[in-house]
């Protein structure tokens, strides 16, 4: 059988090439071990990446970045500065600070599952994790617009501040739904693109919705 | 498979602990591996863990008996043991590993749920507006689509009016709390009275399935989104009662028809049809009157200071306002 004699050369081959090399790990590992940079470099490298990510959430044109290296550090750090912002602002304050941070916790992390499924259902091209995401970075907006509105109630509670808190709100919130449309709709086919964004619009519409009616104590 | 024993196998004269925990180490592999789903489904990545799995056993199969021969010449009884340690800690973690890919790609698996939101918008569109309109052939069965896309965004659009609501009433209210109340009532709603009617209709013998009637009774919330929507937004009572009985009867009468055309037998329609309008009509009004601000008023002038707990819970007046609320309220209930 001369196929099997040049099967059998091909292998020396490699055993050649390990002998020489008293390591015994494979190569693609050599290239990407980053154990042994320091420690700086790590969070340095990740906090870039995130950072990179808000950029592309403020400026959503098409890029595949966001979806193509997906972390969720960028969506955990808007949640919850957006439930600590939304604690003590209830009428009772004598037990409100724990459930209200975990409601409002609960309620993004189930909806942005929610959707999820929902356009993976739906037939889109998109996995789990990236649409995840995707909707915790498009938060921001909205995170942004809570900072104002509790600048906002600092200087009074009239009905020009409701007015200016409510134009705020909902310019931040078409801007959420805008990004994130931008990035979940074109995973989908052509003629589902409508099912798909209107639970995304439900869905920032509830939290503008606890970020207006926030009345601080 | 040849290929690979040689590799391991000469790996291992050199290798030694290092290429044990390769072994072991592969795990690390598989979680790099999992970063990389863009497209992939659960399916995918179950079936990844499959070749992953069996890649490993090969590969610590192999591992295992070189190790184990050579350690004992060099190392004695101690390395031995050490040894057989790690491969027995190796092997528990990938027992462990197979177990829990398995029952990941058991239970996470959508696809069971996949058919059921198989829609186009204009086909959406289309039964929205048909649950408004009531059948007239209630002589042979009507076709209902066994859909959950709708229903389930109707739902979640009932609970987003009724924060709405809550919001032009003007209350003051913890909003935890009362997020959490909207979401268990209309869920509760839907996946309730569907399970109660399915069980109902079981007993009356109409021929209905589980999926069709979630359905069925998810599209009928239509009407009760429009109702609220507007009667949230424009605060006259009477208006209220007019969207009731007209919005509400209707989409009460098409879920109606559809059940009596699937049902044989005048005590069963009767007592199947009785129980879903009742409920459905009932849980409108309930919907109204929970989260109106003019309603603390009436059960204030009916029962006096003892207020039903869940009035407590969900709601602050300031005081001021609740005289002027309780007199409006006398009133219109006088003229009721």
């Amino acid at each position: 059988f001369p196929d099997l004699t040049d099967v059998s050369i091909s292998e020396d081959i490699p055993v050649e090439g390990e002998i020489t090399v008293p390591v015994g790990s494979h190569s693609p590992d050599e290239e990407f071990s980053t154990l042994d940079e320091p420690v700086r470099d790590t969070i340095m490298r990740d906090l870039k990446a995130v950072g990179k990510k808000f950029v592309h959430v403020m400026y959503p044109k098409k890029s595949s970045a966001l979806l193509r290296d997906w972390d969720l550090w960028g969506p955990l750090v808007l949640c919850v500065s957006l439930a600590l912002m939304l604690q003590g602002g209830s009428a009772d304050s004598k037990d409100d600070g724990g459930p209200q941070f975990a409601e409002v916790f609960v309620i993004i992390w189930f909806g942005a599952v929610v959707i999820t499924l929902n356009s993976k259902l739906l037939g889109g091209t998109i996995s789990f994790f990236q649409s995840l995401c995707v909707l915790g970075y498009c938060v921001m907006p909205l995170t942004v617009a809570m900072l104002v509105c509790r600048l906002v109630l600092l200087a009074g509670s009239g009905t020009i501040s409701f007015i200016i808190r409510l134009i705020v709100v909902l310019a931040m919130f078409g801007w959420s739904t805008l990004a994130s449309t931008a990035f979940l709709a074109d995973s989908q086919p052509p003629n589902r693109k409508a099912l798909v964004v209107y639970p995304i619009f439900l869905f920032y519409f509830v939290i503008s919705w606890m970020i207006l009616t926030f009345t601080p104590q | 498979a040849a290929g690979g024993g040689g590799r391991s196998g000469t790996a291992a004269d050199w290798g030694g602990f290092e290429d044990n925990m390769q072994g072991g180490g592969s795990a690390v592999i598989d979680m790099e591996n999992m970063d990389d789903t863009s497209g992939s489904s659960f399916e995918d990545m179950g079936e990844m863990h499959q070749r992953m799995k069996e890649e490993e056993e090969e590969e610590a199969e192999g591992d295992a008996g070189a190790a184990e021969e050579e350690d004992g010449e060099f190392l004695g009884m101690k390395g031995l043991r050490g040894q057989l340690g790690r491969q027995v800690a190796d092997q528990m973690w990938q027992g462990g590993k197979r177990q829990a890919s398995r029952a990941f790609s058991l239970y996470a698996n959508i696809d069971i749920l996949r058919p059921y939101f198989d829609v186009e918008p204009i086909q959406v569109r289309a039964r929205l507006l048909e649950s408004m309109i009531p059948v007239k052939m209630i002589n042979f069965p009507q076709k209902i689509a066994g859909e959950l896309y709708g229903p389930l965004m109707l739902v979640f659009t009932l609970v987003a009016i009724l924060l709405h609501g809550m919001k032009t009433s003007d209350t003051i209210i913890r909003e935890g709390t009362l997020m959490g109340t909207a979401i268990g009532t209309c869920f509760g709603y839907w996946l309730g009275v569907s399970s109660f009617i399915y069980f109902l209709a079981y007993l009356c013998n109409a021929q209905i399935t589980m999926v069709q009637m979630l359905s069925l009774l998810g599209y009928g919330l239509f009407g009760h989104c429009i109702t609220l929507f507007v009667t949230y937004n424009i605060h006259f009572h009477s208006l209220f009662y007019i969207f009731w009985l007209g919005v509400g009867g209707l989409s009460t009468l098409r879920m109606v028809a559809v059940l009596v055309s699937r049902t044989v037998g005048h005590t069963q329609r009767l007592i199947l049809c009785g129980t879903l309008a009742a409920l459905h009509m009932l849980f409108l009004l309930y919907l109204h009157f929970a989260y109106h601000k003019v309603v603390e008023g009436i059960l204030d002038t009916l029962e006096g200071p003892n207020m039903p707990p869940f009035q407590r819970v969900a709601r602050d007046i300031p005081v001021v306002s609740n005289g002027v609320l309780n007199t409006t309220a006398k009133a219109i209930a006088l003229a009721l």
